[in-house]
């Protein structure tokens, strides 16, 4: 269920951060505890509570004492300008990059987003 | 609670050193891999923790009271080996819960039962009439309901066929959840149980080579391969484990700590990096030629005692 590139609590908290990002979790909303999230995933409780102590610090989660654990209202926003900073780095200079290693001109390349934007609107 | 400290423990049979000077501790609660090659010194080492071997030089700490000949100390620890070993073979199976109900304190009986449910053993059977693998689900059962403070489990799984090792490893999550305890599994096969471990203890010839997070180890391995020389350029900075060559590539097992700007280096001289499940990386680290290196690579690489 998981690779085993990264810590497997960094992946938990990944598909959380890709949940908020896509809507799947919404503002306020409660997530699994950590002991649900231990059981579904067959992993240690201590890992689950790691991926949600960093989510808690990162401000993506906030702890209600007693309740459990919810979705920050200013998450999904915060996330998308984080993703959006990255976005350059992670994944438009790899696709360049790879135009170039296999001989594909940059114009093309232009070419092809414009066209994908157009039928994306 | 029950914190284990094991102090410069040293065990000799005669002429063979089991265990020589290991030093480690563990926190209450926890799932602990105590991981090993065959005769590395993790059944003795149980031995001695369980209150069954009395300590050449050293001592288990159960608490801070040493565990051997303290009565005390011996119920709270469940020690349960492959194929349980514990009950007589002529007895039925609902003999040896009784049996394991009278010696353990927090024995949970409904669980017991519950559990030979979800094994599909019966009650009735006798245990010497019992295939390997019900032997192991038996075992697992006395471990699991036994609720000991200490349980370890001496790859005492490792005979059940899948649907039931997954069962098992389902059982001992809920139930460690329920009722948080020390557990141990020792085995020598890691790659089902990886990712139930908090820590582990990696025992090497009689030595404690490592403790150290699952989660910080499963960052400390890689593969790195592509052209012969890019890979030695690259290699320098880091603890090779091994390597292999096909023609003019070349692969190469390494240890350390390998953050974004290594990924990103690699990447820049067209090197493939791939993961190293912790079954691997423990091929490696107790390998007979590697030993020596791994070692080394645990000092310098911080793993011991990480998660003090």
């Amino acid at each position: 269920m998981f690779d085993e590139r990264s810590p497997i609590y960094r992946q938990i908290a990944d598909r959380i951060k890709a949940d908020v990002l896509s809507g799947v979790l919404q503002a306020d909303e409660q997530v699994m505890s950590t002991n649900q999230y231990a059981s579904f995933y067959r992993i240690n409780p201590a890992t689950a509570a790691k991926a949600f102590q960093e989510l808690v610090d990162e401000g993506v989660l906030y702890k209600r004492r007693g309740v459990g654990m919810f979705v920050s209202p200013e998450a999904a926003e915060r996330l998308r300008s984080e993703h959006r900073g990255r976005f350059f780095s992670d994944v438009l200079e790899p696709m360049v990059r790879e135009a170039q290693a296999i001989g594909i001109p940059l114009s093309e390349v232009v070419r092809h987003i414009e066209q994908l934007a157009e039928e994306v609107e | 609670m029950a914190t284990i400290d094991v102090q410069d423990l040293t065990l000799r049979y005669g002429d063979v050193t089991a265990l020589d000077g290991v030093t480690f501790s563990l926190r209450d609660p926890g799932i602990y891999g105590l991981l090993g090659r065959n005769a590395s010194g993790k059944t003795t080492f149980l031995s001695v923790l369980a209150g069954f071997r009395k300590a050449t030089a050293g001592a288990v700490l159960l608490d801070g009271r040493p565990v051997f000949e303290d009565p005390d100390a011996m119920a709270q620890v469940c020690l349960i080996r492959e194929g349980g070993d514990t009950v007589d073979g002529s007895e039925n199976v609902e003999a040896a819960l009784s049996f394991a109900q009278r010696m353990r304190p927090r024995w949970d009986h409904d669980y017991a039962l519950g559990l030979l449910e979800r094994f599909q053993l019966s009650p009735k059977k006798k245990v010497g009439q019992l295939s390997r693998g019900q032997r192991a689900a038996l075992a697992v059962t006395l471990g699991l309901a036994s609720r000991a403070p200490v349980t370890a489990f001496d790859e005492s799984y490792l005979g059940m066929d899948a649907p039931s090792r997954y069962a098992f490893y389902d059982e001992l999550l809920r139930d460690y959840m329920e009722h948080p305890r020390t557990v141990m599994l020792s085995t020598h096969h890691i790659e089902e149980v990886s990712s139930l471990l908090e820590e582990v203890v990696i025992i090497d010839r009689g030595r404690l080579l490592m403790q150290a997070e699952a989660e910080t180890l499963r960052t400390r391995g890689a593969t790195v391969t592509g052209p012969a020389e890019a890979v030695d350029r690259f290699a320098t900075r880091l603890q090779v484990l091994n390597e292999r060559r096909l023609g003019p590539t070349k692969s190469v097992v390494v240890y350390g700590t390998f953050d974004g700007d290594h990924r990103r280096q690699a990447a820049d001289a067209g090197l493939e990096v791939g993961p190293l499940p912790l079954q691997d990386l423990f091929v490696h680290l107790t390998g007979a030629t590697s030993s020596e290196m791994a070692m080394t690579a645990a000092g310098s690489g911080g793993a011991t005692g990480a998660g003090q």
